[in-house]
């Protein structure tokens, strides 16, 4: 079983300190960007994790990456601790572990031709191969001319520039590559030929991807499994389909029935009984108990004192997790 | 044809051009829309085919130059916005014409409290507005927060914009486009700053008052969801070409132009099915742009007359008279009408 699973992040921890209050103790006022997330990525799959802004998504991301160090909690790939040496990282594990960013605009160097831009990572990781023939050969992987090489980032399309911003991604090849809201800049006629040359790639180099998102409609066609998180943890996991079919959790139902669809039969796929309600909290100031209790319609009392844990449901016949005191009732199994 | 009620925003054949460095950008190639009395008007197109364009050229806002107008006519309650003198367009942008931006906190002035920004644009509405005194702008202001559901406006109008949450500073926005009580509602992308929580209640806030009431609405975005939610007839722009427009419900169960089409295409849906591949190509340059249609270069149906002449309108039969129009050659015959711009408007 252990070998299925590719990437385990356990409990993990990320608060920033923001500022400080009080004139003699000065106590640290912190955000709690991800708090206590627990989640396992399956090898080869595409695990989707969907929340809105502030709910500490690419947080986790960045942490994978590297670019943070969590508070607490670990994250081991391939049963390798990925903060067992600190915030250097073993070279050997960095190459492992890529990230595509939302934005090509401000993530490739307008400075830089798409050569040296992929240039670098090989000239870092691979300094053993013929850095030219790698470059073309990354080029032909995601469908461009290699006369491409010799262009500015500016003279290219949002969606060929983040195509390169792929390609330099896979310059190490990866085996998990981190996917922060990819088409999120860019058009949706542009978005399918991304997704796809995704897809593809996926299937021909054996990748897993952790695909962050808050468009739920590109998470239903790409994700196998799914997670939703809010407020800096995870409400709700489970496979996609059952995710979409029967959604549990009633940020999800909220969640899913925001959603502007385009036929009727989405519409009927959306829970109507729910409806948005509420500001989402600062995260500075989280509320106590469940942090959705605020905006929940079907708050009980004790959800305003008692943080819910995760708990497995059978309503799918699969794993699917649920943070929500409806749950543990049902299950029987109440935390104190 | 039917005679047609005179609309409340009638804009034909507009063009629009900038004129910059190394050339001349034709935006807007002549365009034809209009928005009748009460009528919800959807305007979808991709990122950069002019929608933000037209809507500036009606307020005229348009920096000029770079912009010019070379052709084309815009009407406001039949008056010709164009030789408006300055001080109609000022109450024609108070009372007339009300704007609600994609971005709340671009556009809620940093330095000055809510109170400040609402009570100012309601004095300047219109000139008995000027007579007002204190409190009652100030009762105005809080009558405008009461409206768009904020908690606590007291102390709303004392706040600074940092001190609101991107959904309430949309929530003042909207309340403060609607406290001039305009005759026309323009809003641009209301809610794509938002959360998708969010915005669901700001768009449903936004369609609850136009209903109430009653202002005519256009409403501009890229996603065509959330049009099919709220309004009655759709205009399909791209490349600065209007392509089709229909009744809502007529476009999304049966969209004819090839764009409008690979668009709907494009958006992955709930029920699954997968990715489909997009529209091949990009939009077109517009310092050169083709002579014929501006789509042909990414058509999938195109044929040799499609890069030689710009199509014409044709007009497409539905079932109760609502009347379907596309820009498309594939609706050539029988369908032609020779001369749409005569018949849209009887001398």
């Amino acid at each position: 079983m252990s070998d299925d699973i590719i990437l385990r992040v356990e409990n993990l921890r990320k608060h920033f300190i923001v500022g400080r209050k009080g004139l003699i103790k000065r106590e640290p006022i912190t955000v709690k960007a991800v708090d206590g997330v627990s989640f396992n990525v399956r090898r080869g799959e595409t695990f989707g994790i969907v929340g809105e802004s502030g709910s500490g998504k690419s947080t986790i991301a960045y942490i994978t990456m590297g670019m943070y160090l969590p508070t607490s909690g670990t994250i081991t790939f391939n049963d390798r601790d990925l903060f067992g040496h600190g915030d250097r990282r073993p070279l050997d594990l960095r190459k492992e572990v890529q990230i595509v960013f939302q934005d090509p605009g401000s993530s490739l160097n307008p400075r830089r031709t798409i050569r040296q831009i992929l240039e670098l990572p090989l000239s870092i990781h691979q300094p053993e191969k013929d850095r030219l023939t790698e470059i073309i050969r990354l080029l032909e992987l995601v469908d461009l001319p290699p006369e491409f090489m010799h262009k500015y980032p500016r003279q290219l399309s949002g969606g060929e520039r983040q195509i390169v911003a792929i390609a330099r991604a896979l310059a190490t090849n990866p085996s998990l590559v981190i996917l922060d809201e990819p088409t999120s800049a860019l058009d949706v006629s542009v978005q399918g030929k991304v997704l796809n040359l995704l897809i593809r790639l996926q299937r021909e180099l054996n990748l897993t991807y952790m695909f962050i998102t808050h468009d739920l409609s590109v998470m239903r066609n790409l994700a196998s499994r799914v997670a939703i998180m809010y407020l800096g943890r995870v409400a709700e996991v489970a496979e996609a389909v059952h995710f979409f079919e029967s959604p549990q959790h009633p940020y999800t139902q909220m969640l899913l029935s925001s959603i502007p669809v385009l036929t009727e039969a989405e519409e009927a796929l959306r829970p109507a009984q729910i409806r948005s309600t509420g500001e989402i909290p600062s995260p500075v100031d989280l509320p106590s108990g469940c942090s959705f209790h605020t905006r929940c319609p079907q708050v009980m009392d004790h959800c305003r004192h008692i943080d819910p844990l995760m708990v497995p449901i059978d309503v799918t016949g699969s794993d699917h997790i649920v943070r929500c005191h409806l749950f543990e009732q049902a299950n029987g199994q109440v935390s104190s | 044809m039917v005679a047609r009620e005179t609309p409340l925003l009638d804009i034909r054949d507009l063009s629009v051009h900038f004129r910059v460095y190394g050339g001349v950008l034709r935006v807007l190639d002549r365009i034809n829309f209009h928005v009748l009395q009460g009528e919800r008007v959807g305007l979808v197109g991709e990122t950069g085919c002019g929608k933000t364009t037209t809507m500036k050229t009606i307020l005229q806002v348009l920096p000029t130059p770079p912009a010019e107008i070379p052709q084309g006519e815009i009407r406001f309650q039949g008056q010709d916005v164009m030789t408006m003198s300055q001080r109609e367009l000022v109450n024609m942008r108070g009372q007339g014409i009300s704007m609600i931006f994609q971005d709340p906190t671009a556009a809620l002035n940093p330095v000055f409290t809510v109170g400040q920004q609402l009570t100012a644009v309601i004095r300047h509405a219109s000139p008995e507005n000027r007579n007002l005194n204190n409190s009652q702008l100030r009762e105005r202001a809080l009558e405008a927060l009461r409206q768009v559901a904020l908690a606590d406006p007291e102390r709303l109008l004392d706040s600074y914009p940092i001190q609101l949450s991107g959904g309430m500073r949309q929530r003042v926005c909207i309340g403060m486009a609607l406290s001039t009580r305009p005759g026309l509602l323009i809003a641009d992308e209301p809610g794509t700053a938002l959360d998708v929580t969010i915005q669901d209640q700001v768009l449903r806030l936004l369609q609850d008052l136009v209903e109430q009431q009653g202002n005519s609405f256009i409403l501009i975005t890229h996603t065509l969801g959330i049009v099919r939610q709220m309004t009655d007839r759709v205009y399909v722009m791209y490349a600065g070409n209007m392509v089709e427009v229909a009744p809502t419900q007529r476009l999304f169960t049966n969209p004819l132009h090839p764009y409008t089409q690979g668009l709907m295409d494009a958006v992955p849906r709930l029920t699954g099915g997968g990715i489909s591949e997009g529209i091949p190509g990009r939009i077109p340059d517009y310092m050169n742009p083709p002579s014929g249609c501006r789509f042909s270069g990414r058509c999938p149906h195109a044929m040799p007359v499609c890069s030689r002449e710009k199509p014409p309108v044709f007009q497409i039969e539905g079932p109760e008279d609502e009347s379907h129009e596309v820009a498309c050659f594939l609706y050539d015959e029988p369908h032609k009408v020779s001369n749409y711009k005569a018949e849209l408007q009887p001398v």
